[in-house]
């Protein structure tokens, strides 16, 4: 496992280097430790929806599991698939900046975009059919079979989260949108390139909240 | 000698005009763009206070409906919590001061700075849109059902307000952390840092990891009025305290983001007009800490009688206990302080003071309230309403005036006039304890809170209160009319009226905009006062 | 200002395990483990392909003790709100009342 060690020497303030910082590495960490920050607060934030999911589905255990089985487990598998996928070439663009790789940079970058519109697309497509089987919850609602008010607030927590975490992917991949700019007009250098490995923070953070989505949502009571 | 003069360029007079402050992202002027934002905020959540102090007068209903008066209880919780005590010492004295406490020359993220007072202020007009428009009744808790499902006054405008503002406190406290952590100067290790510092770390620590529930809590109230999804109904197969067991895990810590702050003012306070280095510095800092974590454990206590499991809540009421201990232990060692100093009864000493008092017995009938057997009988009385203005206002809105009064030189260039300071310093303590003292025994005697019709026997009691908070208003407008009288004639303060210890006194007053001409090196513990002072290299 | 570049096989490797993990819970899914075993299994999977992810793509492996102190807050945090707010719900019908 080769790892290479880089050191940068700066003698002046460089562009990239705000006024009230004493110098990059400050600036880094400080970039760095902001975005950790911000995680923070969503794992706090989609925390409180996870609590009202895990109350819900302690007391209504087989209605949650009927409500998960009339979700598309084909789609659901692909789409944690795909943003696996986009997590890696969203690691693969950091690498790129690493070593001063701009048209992989790019690349990537583009690439993780992509991967997050399929994802949104798939989404839409599933969403799309629930609406089509009256399983959006409120007036239009309806369910035949016997717990229906309780399948229904299995729904409501399958389009709250999921809504939640797709309005995080819109915004990552509007991120995303001006790192792609920023890196093909140059900004970014082996000694600079701390947006991109924040923005990959967060990108990489909402794929963990769809790895627990995934299994808690289209997994239960499958057997 | 130099005589004291105001230097020629500081951060005021740098620039002038509308956009020079609306698009500043000097700390210094968004402390004052909170300051004005808050002080209007806080006279309109006063005002709604003076009608309901009217109103209870008379045990009759007869001033307003009873529509109205939950109207105005609400509006005054909304208002006093979110948009005057949350942000007041963080957003007013933190944004001025932590750079210039540790020696930096701004806050991380000075951009992201003024988009939190933007978004304080969208949140705070969907707030006030709310109440020119007809206002909300469901209490500031927006308990549900009655918020979710059965109020047809405007929830959703105002917990969109409140929704807003809390991601103005998120990035706040974001904000000072990462600028704790990283922006220190050389030499200022953490066991050197003011305990101001200390506080404000604990406090965004609770604003970063609670305020992010509370959003959830009341999107989803929001949702539930919009889509009638039934996640609170009872009626749809929801239970109404899931909407508590969220609402209060914010909502506790967040009375601790409201008194850490003044705890971090006293504890300036107190080594300087005592002339004496704070006794066990290292016992209050941590109790700041562990205040933060400790008060994400207690929520339930606000739910003994909401149905919640008696072994749950068994677990709350003793934890409550615990949490009382580090709040103690920060009494105990400002007392130290005190022992054998030279003590200066400046008005900031003062409300220090007031602080102490007020401050210990909000705290100890907090401890009557957190045994489940006494809360049973005075949950939802006026013990409650009691107990918690002694902490907000006896305590937090104390260390707020006197953190004002201490800083003010620094912040302005200029002293109030110190005989005016000492004579508002008494009428708010006296107002204060006239207030609230008789709400005690109404809540003990059975009064209910959030009613404005009572038995004849509550009258006299009600009548002191009323009188008390006519007193307490007066006291309030005394220091608004003389720190605006002192813009202007105040006498000119220098660098360091008070013979400080700590940075910020190191600077002009007022400041340069970049804070320090040189930046500054720290060789010495914090509160190096006195003959015991040390100089350590 | 010294970084840590990690070699691309190790991003590959991560991947690949990734992608085996969520076909393996899937899988599972479909075996039944009786009691709440299978959500504890999934659970389980999903903490692994979780740490996976922040061990590796998100740095954290590399990362200062400062980084690691914070994520740990954030779990713990999270544990706090689900534990003790469950902590109501498990434990009502401790009490001979009607639930709810």
């Amino acid at each position: 496992m080769p790892m290479v060690l880089r050191r940068c020497t700066l003698s002046e303030r460089p562009a990239a280097l705000a006024p009230h910082f004493d110098d990059i590495a400050q600036q880094s960490e400080a970039s760095h430790l902001g975005m950790w920050v911000f995680l923070l607060t969503e794992i706090m934030f989609f925390g409180g929806m996870f609590t009202g999911y895990a109350v819900y589905r302690s007391v209504y255990a087989v209605a949650f599991a009927e409500g998960s089985h009339h979700l598309d487990l084909v789609l659901g598998s692909i789409n944690t698939v795909v943003l696996i996928s986009s997590s890696l070439t969203m690691v693969l663009a950091v690498h790129a900046a690493q070593v001063g790789q701009r048209q992989l940079l790019v690349g990537f970058l583009l690439l993780t975009m992509l991967l997050g519109l399929v994802f949104l697309g798939l989404k839409t497509v599933e969403y799309t059919h629930k609406f089509a089987d009256h399983l959006v919850p409120g007036s239009g609602f309806l369910y035949a079979g016997p717990h229906a008010r309780q399948v229904q607030l299995f729904f409501s927590f399958y389009f709250g989260m999921t809504g939640m975490h797709a309005l995080h992917m819109i915004i990552g991949i509007g991120l995303l949108t001006v790192l792609v700019w920023l890196a093909w007009r140059n900004r970014f250098s082996p000694m600079y390139y701390t947006p991109i490995e924040i923005v990959g923070l967060y990108w990489h953070f909402v794929d963990i909240v769809w790895i627990f989505l995934f299994p808690l949502l289209y997994l239960i009571g499958r057997h | 000698m130099n005589p004291v003069v105001i230097p020629r360029a500081h951060y005021l007079n740098v620039n002038y005009g509308i956009k020079a402050w609306l698009f500043t992202t000097d700390h210094k002027r968004i402390a004052l763009l909170y300051l004005a934002s808050i002080t209007l905020l806080f006279f309109v959540g006063g005002a709604a206070a003076v009608v309901m102090r009217l109103e209870l007068l008379t045990p009759q209903g007869d001033l307003v409906q009873s529509e109205t008066y939950n109207k105005l209880f609400t509006m005054h919780g909304v208002i006093m919590v979110w948009f005057f005590l949350i942000p007041s010492i963080p957003a007013v004295l933190g944004n001025f001061l932590v750079p210039l406490m540790i020696g930096a020359r701004d806050l991380a993220f000075p951009r992201l700075n003024l988009l939190s007072w933007y978004i304080f202020a969208l949140g705070a007009l969907f707030t006030l849109t709310a109440v020119v428009t007809g206002g909300v009744d469901t209490g500031w808790t927006f308990y549900t059902p009655y918020s979710s499902t059965y109020a047809n006054t405007h929830v959703i405008l105002t917990v969109l307000g409140v929704f807003i503002t809390g991601f103005s406190s998120i990035l706040t406290g974001l904000n000072f952390i990462v600028t704790i952590h990283t922006m220190r100067v050389p030499g200022l290790t953490w066991s050197r840092l003011p305990l101001f510092i200390w506080a404000h770390y604990a406090t965004s620590l609770i604003m970063v990891l609670g305020t992010p529930v509370l959003a959830i809590a009341i999107v989803l109230v929001a949702l539930e009025r919009v889509f009638r999804i039934g996640i609170f109904d009872p009626a749809l197969g929801g239970d109404p305290v899931l909407f508590q067991h969220l609402f209060w895990f914010y909502s506790h810590p967040a009375v601790y983001i409201m008194i850490l702050p003044a705890m971090g003012v006293i504890s300036e306070l107190i080594p300087c007009f005592a002339r004496k280095r704070i006794f066990g510095y290292n016992f209050v800092a941590f109790s700041s800490v562990a205040i933060a974590v400790l008060g994400f454990f207690v929520w339930g206590h606000h739910m003994f009688v909401s149905s919640q499991s008696v072994y749950a809540s068994m677990v709350f009421s003793f934890m409550s206990m615990l949490v009382a201990i580090p709040s103690a232990i920060k009494v105990f060692n400002w007392t130290a302080t005190l022992y054998k100093g030279s003590i200066a009864y400046d008005t900031p000493m003062l409300y220090a003071f007031g602080f102490i008092g007020l401050f210990t017995i909000g705290g100890l009938t907090g401890l009557f309230l957190a045994a489940l057997a006494v809360d049973v009988h005075v949950h939802d009385t006026y013990f409650v309403i009691a107990h918690f203005h002694y902490i907000m206002v006896g305590g937090a809105v104390m260390g707020y005036l006197g953190g004002l009064h201490f800083w003010w030189p620094k912040i302005t260039g200029r002293m109030y006039p110190e005989g005016w300071g000492k004579l508002a310093a008494l009428i708010i303590f006296i107002g204060f304890n006239l207030t609230f003292f008789p709400q005690f025994l109404l809540g003990y005697l059975g009064m209910p809170r959030r009613y404005h019709f009572y038995p004849a026997e509550f009258q006299v009691l009600h009548v002191m209160s009323s009188a008390g908070a006519s007193i307490l208003g007066v006291g309030y407008m005394i220091p608004l009319v003389y720190f605006i009288w002192s813009l202007r004639y105040g006498a000119v303060a220098g660098p360091n009226p008070w013979g400080a210890k700590g940075l910020e006194w190191q600077t002009s007053s007022p400041p340069p905009t970049d804070n320090f001409a040189q930046t500054p090196e720290v060789k010495e513990e914090a509160y190096a006062y006195g003959p015991q002072e040390v100089h350590v290299v | 200002m010294a970084q840590h570049i990690v070699s691309r096989q190790i991003y590959y490797r991560v991947f690949v395990t990734l992608l085996a993990l969520t076909l393996l819970t899937i899988g599972i899914a479909f075996i039944d483990l009786g009691g709440y075993l299978n959500t504890i299994v999934a659970m389980t999977i999903a903490v692994g392909k979780a740490l996976l992810v922040m061990l590796f793509f998100m740095h954290v492996r590399d990362s200062s003790r400062l980084t690691w102190v914070f994520v740990g807050v954030g779990f713990f945090w999270l544990a706090l709100l689900l534990s003790l707010t469950m902590s109501d719900y498990l434990t009502r019908s401790w009490v001979a009342v009607t639930a709810w």
